[in-house]
């Protein structure tokens, strides 16, 4: 008896899903296109822009600068992210909201009016612009997310764990370091490649702060000035999505990995 | 450098806040070059005519359309993927959200070869012999400025709407079905309603980005689809006027945190981030 339902939803799912990768398939496309100009038919399929790319000095300094601002402030994210929320799913205190609000704020500010701000006050307090401010201003942006997931984690098992150690005579130390750390650990890797991938994609304050040493999205925005240049920052391109990509699965697969409500699900579907 | 800059002073004045009101001429409102001290086209164009609190009306009514067109674009996908994907439902979402977290440059360049004036389309009417010219409706514009940001928004607004559709009690549609209630009448009159509070998130965080954004105008705005953010960006870097600046910058930092206030009294905001 079941009659025939036109499939709208998951067309339209389709639709939207080739118009949003269609543009990332250009440029892969425009990254191994035999020419300078991208018109169709392509001119050949090549592998020189990569090669190029390679022994671009300038793009491999920026390349370094961007992995290196992207570790430290994610790892400064993901400490502060841990502690703060461990303080905020775990105790009482004055002020808790407030401190939440302020926390998460980064995602709700334009990214503009942030990078003027930590201008100013890099200004104000005399500290030369470098990638440790861009650093800095990673880890402010970055840290609602860290916090979110390493909150989420925490409000998923049981305090009980924790009061049991401590019941049985662990100080708070050991019970941190023996019961709550290694139980969101997978929360805590899930949210440092989420800050990096946030980190390494970052143009707006990277650009304000700059200071002649750019980072990665930095460099690619200065050379789009440069037509004949221009594939081989295509190619760089491509190769840093595939990695955002990864980094973005492998974060993904972690927190469903952490979740107790992800073990929950599965064992009431009988897996 | 940095000391020049700072001996500036960058404290606005009550002239300052004054001068985002005043009318401009269109000869203050050009950038010559000499000022930009760069041959690129001029960060802020000619057309806009008018006081900056106009500009900034015009991006709010830019950022409201967006986030409009985004939110009703993203909503069908939502209550696809809650109510209609079932087991595929994961899947389907890192599909849909995967592009999020590539490069946003990178994606705004894309759709800068694909519809700019010597992009893809157009390359691809005169070489098939459609048109002996290229098309003039794809210039850098507003209107495409409008078109990227809702390319890139898209994926992401989906989330909000999501968490806002999963809270809904499946027993209130199964007690309307019962009771007669076609399919349609229990979307207008249960799903819907109870779905705002997730739909006006996902319209905020689109909207609160967008009023400061910059960067699209820049890549695919042209002469005439420069914003607010363009301005204020222009005075911290080559335009050099710090105190005008941060007073603009003040202004829309204030608007975004009246916005916020006036939206967490509706709603709890964080329960859709992240």
């Amino acid at each position: 008896m079941n009659k025939f339902r036109f499939p709208a939803f998951p067309l339209y799912y389709v639709l939207l899903v080739v118009l949003l990768y269609l543009p990332i398939g250009v440029l892969f496309l425009f990254s191994v296109n035999n020419g300078i100009v991208f018109s169709f038919p392509l001119k050949g399929i090549t592998d020189h822009w990569y090669r190029d790319m390679v022994k671009n000095g300038e793009l491999v300094a920026a390349l370094r600068n961007s992995v290196a601002v992207a570790i430290s402030s994610s790892l400064a994210a993901t400490a502060l992210g841990t502690a703060a929320a461990i303080a905020l799913a775990r105790f009482e205190f004055k002020g808790k909201a407030v401190f939440l609000t302020i926390a998460l704020m980064p995602l709700l500010v334009p990214f503009l009016i942030l990078g003027v701000a930590l201008l100013i006050l890099f200004a104000a307090l005399q500290i030369d612009r470098s990638l440790v401010t861009v650093a800095i201003a990673h880890t402010v942006v970055s840290l609602p997310y860290t916090l979110l997931i390493l909150m989420a984690r925490l409000v998923g098992f049981d305090p009980k764990l924790e009061e049991a150690a401590q019941d049985l005579g662990a100080t708070y130390p050991y019970t941190l370091g023996r019961v709550i750390l290694p139980l969101i650990a997978p929360a805590m890797l899930a949210a440092w490649l989420l800050a990096f991938t946030v980190s390494f994609d970052e143009f707006v304050l990277a650009s304000f702060l700059n200071s002649g040493k750019p980072t990665l999205p930095v460099y690619i925005f200065g050379q789009l000035r440069f037509a004949n240049r221009f594939p081989q920052v295509v190619a760089l391109a491509v190769l840093v999505m595939v990695l955002s990509i990864i980094l973005f699965l492998i974060s993904g697969w972690l927190q469903q990995l952490g979740s107790r409500a992800a073990l929950e699900q599965r064992l009431g579907r009988g897996e | 450098m940095r000391g020049g800059v700072f001996m500036l002073g960058w404290q606005p004045t009550i002239k300052h806040y004054q001068s985002i009101f005043a009318e401009i001429s269109i000869q203050a409102n050009c950038w010559p070059t000499e000022i930009i001290g760069r041959s690129v086209t001029p960060v802020l164009p000619c057309p806009i005519v008018g006081s900056y609190l106009r500009l900034l009306g015009v991006s709010v009514g830019m950022a409201f359309l967006v986030a409009l067109i985004v939110t009703v674009l993203a909503y069908p996908l939502a209550y696809f993927l809650t109510f209609r994907a079932k087991a595929n439902a994961p899947l389907l979402l890192t599909v849909l959200i995967l592009p999020f977290w590539t490069s946003y440059l990178l994606r705004i360049i894309a759709w800068r070869i694909i519809l700019g004036p010597n992009g893809l389309i157009n390359s691809l009417i005169v070489g098939s012999g459609l048109s002996q010219h290229p098309l003039t409706l794809l210039q850098y514009s507003r209107e495409m400025v409008i078109v990227t940001l809702v390319y890139v928004w898209l994926p992401f607004v989906a989330l909000p709407i999501m968490a806002g559709l999963q809270r809904i009690d499946k027993s209130l549609l199964e007690a309307a079905a019962i009771l007669g209630s076609p399919p349609w009448e229990s979307f207008v009159r249960i799903t819907l309603p109870l779905s705002l509070p997730g739909v006006i998130a996902a319209f905020v965080m689109v909207f609160i980005p967008t009023v400061g954004e910059y960067v699209t105008p820049l890549l695919v705005g042209g002469s005439s689809g420069s914003m607010y953010g363009n301005i204020i960006e222009t005075f911290f870097g080559d335009g050099l006027n710090w105190p005008l600046g941060a007073a603009l910058a003040f202004v829309m930092l204030l608007g975004v945190l009246i916005l916020v206030g006036a939206i967490t009294r509706m709603i709890d905001l964080r329960r859709f981030v992240g």
